[in-house]
């Protein structure tokens, strides 16, 4: 039920920049997640229509488009690069939620698939973020 | 745009004053003074948080005795209750594992929990940070405007020249700083107020040296009857009360 915490977090952040910049209709709203996020897109869903009809934002469901962004992991020990879905088979359910919750944690679950490091980057698709807003003044 | 930035403030909207314990070196009982802070004033009947920020070597849960305890998941994280403090860290997702994270991990650590956690209302927030005024401070610093701090030291020159470089810094950004307390105090003269008599922090007092510490850690109640925590309330009676 964290999806709820973070659909709270984006409709702050949208309705923090609408006023910044003097929206008055918008258009589009991009949201990127992490697939190392492992986000339960329905409850996201849920969670962003919910607090959408109290947040009296200009904007339904509709224009707000949700991408998720694959997440490649890639060794700083040898400078393997390998996918989240590759490790998330090596992971149990415990510690799949526990990235799920702080992804950071993936450092203390995943290690790299040739040499076994722990020291890896994440490369890409990690956390939520509002990629643009389009809308008008 | 990261919309966790956004949303902190607010999460942390109903918290009356949020107190960083810091200082420059380890091991000068940072986390100690940050866990029996929290516990004492709980026991003062206010309404406190105690949040673990040191990632790499969490201890609170080991000095207060914390097994076996996760937070409730209701549109948010919401922290356990234990000994009348609401307890955050990161054990409750990295369990007895290290965690080996490089400084812009530990930067989004921190904001995904400061993000995601639902205080509610609290009289204080003690937040026990790393060594060092490195990510996690400077992090605190610029995500939580609010933020005082209660900086500890010892009374080793060694330990007195690196939190004087990290007062500088939080003076030099205009944060707010409740006090230095010397920890670990064992001659009758205090280094610590000699040092800092003109720099414009409040000395808050000096703690002893306690042999008898550390065979009352893992017991809150214990924890609370040592020296080290009755001179601890002493210090900071004046300066911190809600």
């Amino acid at each position: 039920m964290h999806e709820w915490a973070l659909a709270e977090s984006v409709i702050f952040a949208v309705t923090e920049e609408v006023k910044k910049e003097n929206l008055k209709e918008i258009n589009r709203v991009k949201v990127m997640i992490g697939e190392l996020q492992q986000i339960d897109m329905d409850i996201f869903k849920f969670a962003l229509e919910n607090i959408l009809q109290s947040s009296g934002l200009p904007v339904n469901m509709e224009k707000i488009e949700i991408e998720i962004d694959k997440c490649i992991l890639k060794c700083k020990a040898c400078a393997n690069e390998w996918s989240f879905s590759e490790a998330v088979k090596e992971l149990t359910e415990d510690e799949s939620e526990s990235i799920h919750f702080i992804p950071e944690v993936a450092h203390i679950y995943i290690r790299c698939l040739e040499c076994g490091s722990p020291d890896f980057e994440i490369v890409k698709g990690r956390g939520v973020w509002i990629d643009y807003i389009e809308g008008e003044r | 745009m990261d919309p966790r930035l956004n949303i902190i403030n607010n999460r942390l909207a109903n918290i009356k004053r949020i107190i960083a314990v810091s200082g420059g070196k380890g091991g000068i009982g940072k986390s100690l003074t940050a866990s029996t802070l929290a516990l004492s004033l709980a026991g003062k009947g206010y309404r406190v948080g105690l949040f673990d920020l040191d990632f790499c070597g969490p201890s609170d849960h080991v000095i207060l005795g914390i097994e076996g305890a996760g937070p409730e998941e209701d549109k948010g994280l919401i922290p356990p209750e234990i000994y009348g403090i609401r307890f955050m860290s990161i054990i409750y997702f990295s369990g007895n594992s290290p965690a080996p994270l490089r400084g812009g991990e530990v930067s989004n650590a921190i904001i995904e929990m400061l993000a995601i956690t639902l205080w509610g209302s609290l009289d204080f927030l003690i937040m026990d940070l790393p060594p060092g005024i490195g990510d996690p401070v400077l992090d605190i610093i610029r995500l939580i405007k609010r933020v005082e701090f209660l900086v500890i030291t010892t009374p080793s020159r060694v330990a007195l020249s690196v939190v004087k470089k990290e007062l500088q810094v939080l003076k030099e950004l205009g944060m707010s700083i409740v006090g230095i307390i010397e920890n670990m105090k064992v001659k009758e003269h205090s280094s610590a107020a000699e040092e800092f008599g003109d720099f414009g922090v409040p000395f808050l007092g000096s703690v002893d040296f306690d042999d008898n510490l550390e065979t009352s850690l893992g017991d809150a109640r214990k924890l609370l009857e040592t020296n080290f925590a009755r001179q601890l309330r002493i210090a900071v009676s004046v300066p911190l009360q809600a």
